[in-house]
């Protein structure tokens, strides 16, 4: 079955999404990254959309899910590289993604989630 | 019957340069003709080839129906017309003129040839009278199809010119928004932002709304929305150059701006943008 890979560095975990995502995919990964995060008592998640061009609801909402997730299960969580074309449509789709922290690119998001660890 | 008759046809044709000549003196008494903007020679082209297509077309065609396709011809000739004197411009009178003023020249000769036959000059005075007419409509239509379609062109291209996105720093953009703000400037004034966000990899973008007349609250919702959509991709907005008639307008109309940070003026948003990441201006000396 398809997989969206989950990378341990340190004390963080990353994922790059870099296929298109459907509702299984993105529940799948959800499941696992919940798993991961316990089974390896992670500090921080950085998700890379950056290669994600299109979006629907149900995916921007789970963008919101897994970070708050991933929160509640303390680990911070950077949403990196979102597209001018995925911005938009979540903005027109008023999925304001409140709570979800962002960044530009993967060293901004990486700098990001170091100092929100250090300052807890 | 409203075609015209052979004999009408022929009379036209027999007399075309006696037609032209008085045509021409109508349009120049009208000062038509008389225009810096076309050369004479232009408009005696332009009245000789009428003339022939008018002939060609009701001696084959029904003078009724200029829609079919003998008038194609005709149809075509005119729209070229109507199309330049719209961009030479020409207003609507000017161009209808141009074919309401051979009505007379034409009567004229109708007059001579009927002079025996009341009934008949009635029929063909009628049926030159809905020709010309309907080829004069026919002419505004596409006048006013091209001024439409001139009118669009600039509204895209200023839609285009107003939404400059600068750098005023490293990972510091500006847009300096002028003119009302509606869905469709927003879009665009959105997309050019976040497209050039990604391609600088800047920071903070301060949107200038100094330019901007009123502030409602549908401008609210897009500059709100605009401010979303970078949050999300990851960079910072300043709204900046909130004057205070707009502040006051805002806060009457209850508008929340929660969560955005608003500066009086570009200044004040620059230092703010510096100072966030982490430059230091100091006077020199």
């Amino acid at each position: 079955m398809e997989r969206i890979p989950i990378l341990r560095m340190g004390e963080f975990l990353l994922v790059t999404i870099q296929v298109d995502m459907h509702d299984q995919l993105a529940l799948t990964l959800q499941d696992d990254l919940t798993n991961m995060i316990s089974k390896t008592s992670a500090k921080g998640v950085l998700i890379d959309i950056s290669a994600l061009d299109i979006v629907d609801s149900f995916i921007g909402r789970m963008i919101g899910t897994i970070s708050g997730l991933s929160k509640i299960m303390d680990a911070e969580t950077v949403v990196v590289g979102m597209q001018p074309a995925v911005a938009i449509t979540l903005v027109e789709l008023g999925l304001n993604l409140p709570g979800v922290i962002t960044a530009l690119d993967v060293e901004r998001g990486m700098r990001l989630l170091r100092e929100r660890v250090q300052a807890r | 019957m409203s075609a015209l008759s052979q004999r009408t046809i022929e009379a036209i044709r027999k007399n075309e340069s006696q037609l032209l000549a008085s045509w021409s003196a109508t349009l120049d008494a009208s000062g038509a003709s008389r225009d810096s903007r076309i050369s004479h020679g232009e408009f005696e082209g332009q009245t000789r080839e009428f003339l022939r297509l008018l002939v060609a077309g009701s001696s084959t065609g029904d003078a009724a129906s200029i829609a079919s396709n003998e008038w194609s011809e005709t149809r075509g000739f005119l729209e070229k017309l109507s199309r330049s004197r719209a961009l030479q411009g020409f207003d609507s009178a000017n161009t209808a003129n141009f074919i309401f003023s051979l009505k007379r020249p034409l009567f004229d000769l109708l007059q001579q040839v009927y002079a025996d036959n009341a009934a008949e000059l009635a029929a063909q005075t009628w049926a030159i009278s809905e020709l010309l007419d309907g080829l004069g409509m026919h002419t505004i239509k596409t006048y006013q199809k091209s001024r439409e379609e001139v009118i669009n062109r600039q509204q895209e291209e200023l839609l285009e010119l107003s939404t400059p996105v600068v750098k005023l720093w490293e990972g510091v953009l500006a847009l300096p928004m002028i003119g009302t703000l509606d869905s469709q400037r927003t879009q665009v004034v959105m997309e050019s932002l976040l497209q050039r966000i990604v391609e600088t990899g800047a920071e903070i973008a301060i949107i200038d709304i100094t330019g901007v007349p009123t502030v409602d609250t549908l401008v609210a919702q897009h500059l709100l929305k605009t401010v979303t959509a970078i949050r999300l991709m990851g960079a910072d907005a300043i709204i900046s150059g909130v004057r205070p008639q707009i502040a006051q307008t805002i806060v009457h109309l209850g508008l929340d701006l929660q969560g955005i940070v608003t500066k009086a003026n570009l200044a004040d948003a620059l230092s703010l943008a510096l100072k966030r990441s982490g430059f230091h201006v100091s006077k020199g000396g």
